[in-house]
């Protein structure tokens, strides 16, 4: 073929978004993959953060993935603009926060607006018809297709034989029959084509691909609407609720308790953001404080520090108390007793 | 033949990926562009890029408190 045709694959790093580019580069279509960074991703944060994960070799998997493929990856920023999904969306949360119908939608209509813009022809989801119950189902790929504004020209390999024909089967730019018809929730049929096409070491999330299918990571999310009374966030906050201890004390603050060297160093770069405090006469975690910070909630979170620290035991632990302007000074407390500490203060 | 330099400093993947990315976006065959990070993934990712892309990385130096890595942009297109 002189002038392959041009799809654009939406690449996860998961192993259903690299069989799908894969299945379609076998007809001879250039493939170009786009991954969408919407500050929820699994992807890096947690490893570069915490130290015992740095044990394990660092992998992006949606380049990973591109590698393996020997295509592009083009991956987007959409920060600002993914808040109104994660926010509002149009066809409510799965199990936590997780909107995957209105992700899915958005993703696949930036997908769309990137192809006009390069001049590419459609685009290749990894998606299978029952997979995952809310955006995975044979009722909502229709929905995708259209609310996104892709319509015709989206195409799901591993399962199109179960979907109507897309432009680029009606056009032969695809060959229906070399395409799939994969259904349901088992996972045999993409392992069995990983290993026809050699793939080894694919990564295979648990839940899915961002922090919002993550019960304690929507629960901290949730509080911080809450005792806001608003459901805007930035980056910082929503990368923040991925570290450390959070406890609220009190109705109008929380602290977060870095749990080790790594936690503790990722905040250091939040110090002037919050009024912070780290103890002095033993070695003790690195505090943020969020929220009202008035004289009690500094002594009240002063004697929380100095129970997380080596001097929980001692009679007293002296705490450096940072306010956001760089000043400091220094507090003697007692550490609070374990049993004093509510459950519930735990987010 | 133009250099860059990148600030990514303080930023955790893929953002510094993705700064590295617009960066070369402007540059021509054969431009420099340099990428200063705190996020120790960049020592995989950067290359990763680079390498499906067709990118050079000519250098990394690491530091105490940042990493450097030096890019010869390659074919564009
Ligand atoms: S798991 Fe997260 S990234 Fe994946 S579809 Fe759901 S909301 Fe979107």
């Amino acid at each position: 073929m002189n002038n392959p045709r041009k799809a654009v694959a939406l690449i996860s790093g998961g192993l259903d978004s690299l069989l799908a580019a894969r299945v379609v580069m076998e007809q001879g279509v250039h493939v170009e993959g786009i991954n969408f960074f919407t500050g929820f991703c699994v992807e890096g944060h947690t490893h570069a953060i915490r130290e015992k994960d740095r044990a394990r070799p660092k992998r992006n998997n949606a380049l990973w993935s591109a590698e393996q493929l020997g295509i592009k990856l083009h991956i987007v920023d959409i920060i600002e603009e993914y808040k109104d999904v994660v926010i509002n969306p149009k066809h409510g949360y799965g199990a936590n926060l997780n909107p995957c119908l209105d992700c899915k939608i958005f993703m696949v209509n930036k997908a769309h607006e990137w192809l006009e813009a390069h001049g590419f022809d459609f685009i290749i989801t990894g998606e299978v018809i029952g997979q995952r119950p809310m955006s995975q189902r044979k009722d909502t790929m229709p929905v995708v297709a259209r609310d996104s504004g892709a319509g015709d020209r989206l195409v799901r390999p591993l399962c199109a034989r179960n979907l109507p024909p897309t432009l680029p089967e009606l056009e032969g730019w695809l060959d229906r029959d070399k395409l799939f018809g994969f259904n349901g929730r088992s996972r045999k049929p993409q392992m069995a084509l990983a290993a026809q096409y050699g793939f080894e070491d694919y990564a295979q999330p648990a839940g899915g691909c961002c922090f919002l299918t993550d019960k304690q990571y929507s629960v901290k999310l949730e509080d911080l609407w809450k005792t806001r009374g608003t459901r805007e966030y930035d980056l910082d906050d929503i990368m923040l609720l991925k570290v450390g201890r959070h406890l609220r004390p009190r109705a109008d603050f929380k602290m977060i308790v870095g749990r080790e060297e790594g936690e503790n160093r990722f905040m250091e770069g939040y110090r002037k953001r919050f009024v912070h405090m780290i103890p002095v006469s033993h070695v003790g975690p690195l505090v943020l404080l969020d929220g009202e910070i008035d004289d009690a909630a500094i002594e009240l979170a002063a004697r929380l520090t100095a129970r997380f620290s080596k001097g929980r035991d001692a009679e007293l632990v002296t705490i450096e108390v940072n306010n956001r302007k760089g000043g400091s000074h220094r507090l003697d407390v007692t550490p609070i007793p374990a049993d004093e500490i509510p459950a519930d203060w735990y987010i | 033949m133009s250099e860059t330099r990148v600030d990514a400093r303080n930023l955790l993947c893929p953002m510094p990926v993705i700064r590295t990315q617009d960066a070369v976006a402007g540059c021509a065959p054969g431009d420099r562009v340099s990428v200063w990070c705190t996020d120790p993934g960049v020592v995989y990712d950067i290359p990763a890029w680079c390498r499906v892309h067709g990118h050079a990385v000519c250098d990394i130096r690491q530091g105490e408190n940042e990493i450097i890595i030096e890019i010869q942009v390659g074919e564009t297109d």
